[in-house]
């Protein structure tokens, strides 16, 4: 089995497919690898690197016919020229394909007979982190952006106290708070500006807290978190919200780092053109979603635009501009998903679900995957969701992964199989359905043996009635009860447990109920000693839960 | 008042009940949630004592504020370690309210109770008593005035059987009426305080969280008999919601032990003497492993992450704020600590939340068993303050243990346990446990909250002595 690593032929293309590094691996798992001449010098690496470890350095014929074909960006027509046409049918092709991004080159692609494994499809699982080469990707623009930012921003980002004056921090902000978001705050808080970051999703407040920003978020009460904890469309409410919690943030900011995108969606126009003329001059943006439409007004793709004084980056090469460790850190995503599929022994096994997520082309046409059950229930569920994956190449909304990911309580909450919460949730219904019904059979049994014990009593037609009456409310409240004490976490147990008990002495209404007789006799007396008993409970309860709750702080 | 106002009243304070309850469900919501509860209550009690003619006002006042002024000094002065003791005495005072208003109930009625009402009244005053002599005796158990250890008597079962069945047998010759009526009545009170006292009895001090929510849930049946009996239906509101609380909470405890609520009840368990644990496969004498606070002083200062176990021991030691000191160290210089909660650790439902909230400890760095246990093995030092059954290993590995099967820390994965014990006896269950003799144990004998004070000092201000 042969890999061929060609160069990239895009003039803004620095990154390269294959390093030494991931050449060796390559070698190890049984690979010939082929590297085309001067594929890795914009990277960093000469071609007597590439040799020094195994590999062959070829062109033409010898490097276009390997099986494998690893590249960064999918083929493209450059100078009229199509990438495509070198390709031989039967070949695997393994690179970023964004048809979204990419006009017709799955067509293309098809045309050539060939397999195409797409990079930026493979699925979000725990198994397949160290092929996400979107999050490695995002990892690095992220952390450029800042960079960039800095390198237009005429000051620190730390603030200093000399003996020429001081100089106050850069005040940075970060829309959307995804693994490049995250790594933003990371890069920027850690050249000693103060950062703030905005998300609409609430589940990463936590994760913007662990690295040291402030989270900003809007009074309407909405959540932002969509299927597979994707970013959804806000409804107009909380965009109005949104923009005007930006607008009055505008003015006391130095860099605003945004990296807000919708799958599948063009990405949502979040800084307006007033926002950045009010923003004092020599201020910088960076708008990572420049290749989908920017989030700010007045980005354009590919450049830098000076606005009022205000810098508006909207480069879509940022993971370029730091070749050797985004080329490092996505031949290994490639490589690792090559060695996932048996190294040499290469196979696509159509039920694993990295293959049916990242094969989009197989033999230049669309792979027909069997059913299995249950293997994906987000694309079983939402056969969208796939799609939607293709985009955004900065992938802002994803959780975090890898270095970015620090333990928050709520993500651990959320995927430990907790004995507890799986023993609410199987028992709830079925439960509190069997108790109710039993109960009321019990009550049911009762009453019918009375009434053949007693014959009078059916006579007495209003009495039972009216117990019948009490039992349904009994029932009923049974049920309530239940549903309602389900959700109790275990830490307040105990208040639980002294609020029911004063609420309990709601028996005192019994007393009070013989307390109250025309004459006073010993029935009056027991009424009273019960109202006695019955209010220490009262007090005695409430007032001891508000002590403990009180106890109770974050 | 007119009748349907009182309805009216009725319906707003079961809806402020219901509202209470859910609030509890958060500790941010909880707060208003007792407002709730107290709000629905006043009102209950005010429409309801406007609504009475003939009200013994003076004496209805004096009985309120009396019980007013006893409740709220006991609220204000009980300590947050007494808590399982104080919840079970207001318990049995609902108990004996129920009693009382069953018999002032029956004694209202005369001769002229039917089969229906009487019936209500047997149940009434039944749960009644039971509460009231169960709540007695665990309130006894809890404050160590009887022994944890349960009693059991020779054919414990055929003896409640046969109370039970007298029970019925009373009710038909109170049905009879006259002086045998109030006699059977009595007589019936007295055998079902017999019952209460003796299943409680038989309960084995381990079991006491699934006794106290078992009784806080008998104390809202017996208020919904109340209901029954009276006719009231905020009374049967109440008492369910009430009721199936309590047995949602036992059903948790029971869970959380692996073990069925009959067990529990009538399992007597802990009685036999502890086994000591399976020995070594190599035939070694077993080997626990002692440590002195410098030792544990100098391995919580090279550790990254520290998970604190407490349990009932900490409580009794009156340990927690000594524990918080420790905390607050720790963070202060960049350690991550966390807390694990067992579920029945304590003698009550979520004893050791409260009292870690009474020492401020943040409730955001306490966690559940389920949420804490798959980190465990990358943990540093765990410290088990006073805890034992709930840490033992023998409940995963060993199935010849009692408490086989019931979910356990997992404490002996991280790298280093440390356990602070008063000595090497077994737990409250009476299981030996194996946890003691692993090489990454180390047992800090002695007081626990003096073990604390004393790691505080020494965190503060190491000596040399440390290895």
């Amino acid at each position: 089995m042969r890999v061929a690593i060609p160069q990239e032929r895009h003039s803004d293309e620095r990154r390269v497919a294959g390093t030494p590094e991931s050449v060796t691996k390559l070698i190890k798992l049984g690979f010939d690898v082929v590297v085309e001449p001067n594929a890795g010098v914009e990277a960093g690496y000469s071609d007597l690197d590439y040799t020094d470890t195994g590999a062959t350095v070829a062109d033409g014929d010898d490097l276009w016919s390997c099986n494998f074909i690893l590249k960064v960006r999918p083929p493209l027509v450059i100078d009229g020229v199509d990438e495509a046409e070198q390709l031989q049918a039967g070949t695997t092709l393994v690179s970023f394909i964004q048809p979204d991004l990419n006009d017709g080159v799955l067509d293309r692609l098809a045309a050539r007979g060939v397999t195409v494994l797409a990079m930026e499809r493979v699925p979000r699982i725990t198994r397949a982190q160290s092929m996400d080469a979107l999050s490695s990707m995002a990892n690095i623009a992220g952390y450029r952006a800042v960079i960039e930012a800095a390198q237009r921003f005429g000051s620190f980002f730390t603030p200093q106290f000399t003996a020429a004056g001081k100089v106050p921090p850069a005040r940075v902000l970060v829309i959307g708070a995804g693994v490049a978001g995250l790594a933003s705050i990371g890069a920027a808080k850690s050249l000693g500006a103060v950062v703030k970051a905005f998300d609409t999703r609430s589940a990463v407040e936590d994760q913007v807290k662990s690295m040291g920003a402030e989270f900003l978020t809007v009074k309407v009460h909405e959540e932002g978190e969509g299927i597979g904890g994707y970013a959804k469309t806000m409804s107009q409410a909380f965009i109005e919200a949104e923009l005007a919690l930006f607008r009055s943030q505008a003015p006391k900011l130095d860099i605003v780092v945004t990296t807000a995108l919708i799958p599948g969606k063009r990405a949502p126009v979040l800084w307006t053109k007033d926002m950045v003329e009010s923003m004092p001059a020599g201020s910088v943006i960076v708008d990572l979603a420049a290749s989908q439409g920017g989030n700010c007004e007045l980005t354009e793709e590919g450049k830098r635009v000076v606005h009022n004084g205000v810098h508006v980056i909207g480069y879509t090469d940022l993971t370029s501009r730091m070749p050797k460790t985004a080329s490092r850190m996505y031949s290994a995503n490639v490589c690792n998903l090559i060695a996932d599929l048996g190294g040499a022994d290469f196979s696509l096994d159509m039920t694993d679900e990295i293959v049916r997520g990242c094969l989009v082309l197989k033999d230049g046409k669309p792979p027909v995957l069997p059913d299995i059950p249950d293997a994906d229930p987000v694309d079983a569920a939402l056969p969208g969701v796939r799609k939607r994956r293709q985009t955004g190449q900065f992938d802002a909304v994803r959780p975090p992964s890898g270095a970015f990911k620090p333990a928050t309580p709520s993500e651990t909450k959320k995927t430990s199989t907790s004995v507890m919460a799986a023993v609410q949730e199987a028992s709830k219904q079925p439960l509190g359905l069997i108790a109710a019904c039993g109960l009321s059979l019990l009550l049911l049994g009762a009453w019918a043996l009375m009434r053949i014990a007693n014959p009078e009593l059916l006579v007495d037609d209003a009495g039972a009635g009216k117990f019948l009456q009490h039992m349904t409310i009994f029932v009923l409240a049974c049920v309530v009860g239940w549903h309602v004490i389900w959700n109790v976490t275990p830490a307040l147990h105990t208040p639980l447990m002294s609020v029911t008990n004063a609420i309990s002495g709601i028996i005192l209404l019994g007393g009070i109920m013989f307390a109250g007789r025309p004459q006073f006799d010993i029935v009056s007396i027991l009424g009273i000693a019960a109202i006695l008993l019955a209010a220490i409970n009262v007090a005695g309860g409430f007032l001891v839960t508000q002590r403990m709750l009180r106890m109770f702080r974050k | 008042m007119e009748a349907s106002l009182l309805s009216v009243a009725w319906i707003g304070a079961s809806l402020l009940f219901i509202l209470s309850l859910r609030g509890l469900s958060n500790p941010e919501t909880a707060r208003n949630g007792n407002l709730y509860g107290a709000l629905g209550m006043c009102l209950a009690v005010f429409a309801t004592l406007l609504a009475t003619e003939h009200l013994a006002w003076g004496a209805v006042g004096a009985a309120v504020i009396g019980g007013v002024v006893v409740g709220g000094a006991m609220a204000a002065r009980v300590a947050m370690t007494a808590m399982p003791e104080m919840v079970a005495l207001l318990h049995s005072f609902v108990g004996l309210a129920a009693v009382l208003v069953g018999v002032a109930s029956y004694l209202a009625a005369g001769d002229g109770a039917g089969a229906l009402l009487m019936a209500e009244i047997f149940v009434d005053v039944f749960i009644g008593a039971i509460t009231f002599t169960g709540s007695v005796v665990a309130f006894m158990k809890l404050r160590g005035s009887v022994g944890g250890r349960p009693l059991l008597l020779p054919g414990r079962h055929a003896f409640n059987l046969v109370m039970v069945v007298a029970c019925i047998v009373l009710y038909f010759v109170a049905l009879g009426g006259g002086s045998a009526g109030i006699g059977a009545l009595v007589a019936m009170t007295a055998i079902a305080s017999v019952i209460g006292a003796h299943i409680v009895m038989a309960i084995g001090g381990a079991d006491m969280p699934v006794v106290v929510s078992l009784l806080n849930s008998y104390s809202g049946w017996t208020a919904s008999a109340a209901g029954f009996m009276l006719g009231n239906d905020l009374l049967i509101v109440t008492g369910a919601l009430v009721g199936s609380s309590g047995a949602i909470l036992s059903y948790i405890m029971c869970k959380a032990m692996n073990r069925s609520i009959w067990n529990v009840v009538f399992g007597g368990f802990g009685a036999e003497q502890a086994k000591p644990a399976r020995p070594r496969e190599d035939g070694q004498a077993l080997q626990v492993h002692e440590t002195n606070v410098a030792q544990v002083a100098a391995w919580l200062r090279d550790a990254k992450h520290v998970v604190i176990t407490p349990g009932y021991g900490m409580a009794v030691a009156r340990a927690a704020g000594a524990v918080r000191e420790v905390t607050n160290f720790l963070m202060e210089n960049n350690r991550k600590v966390s807390f694990a909660i067992h579920p029945v650790a304590g003698r009550l439902p979520g004893h050791m939340n409260v009292l870690l909230a009474e020492a401020n400890v943040p409730y955001d760095i306490v966690f559940e068993m389920d949420e804490i246990n798959e980190d465990l093995p990358d943990v540093d030092v765990v410290l088990v303050i006073g805890a034992n059954d709930i840490v033992n290993p023998g409940a995963e590995d060993d199935a010849t243990s009692p408490i086989y099967g019931m979910p356990v820390l997992q404490v002996w994965k991280s790298k280093q346990v440390v356990m602070l014990k008063r000595s090497r006896a077994a737990g409250y269950a009476g299981v030996d446990n194996p946890l003691f003799y692993l090489d990454n144990t180390a047992m800090l004998l002695g007081d626990a909250r003096d073990s604390m004070e004393k790691l505080v000092v020494e965190l503060r201000e190491p000596s040399s002595v440390a290895a």
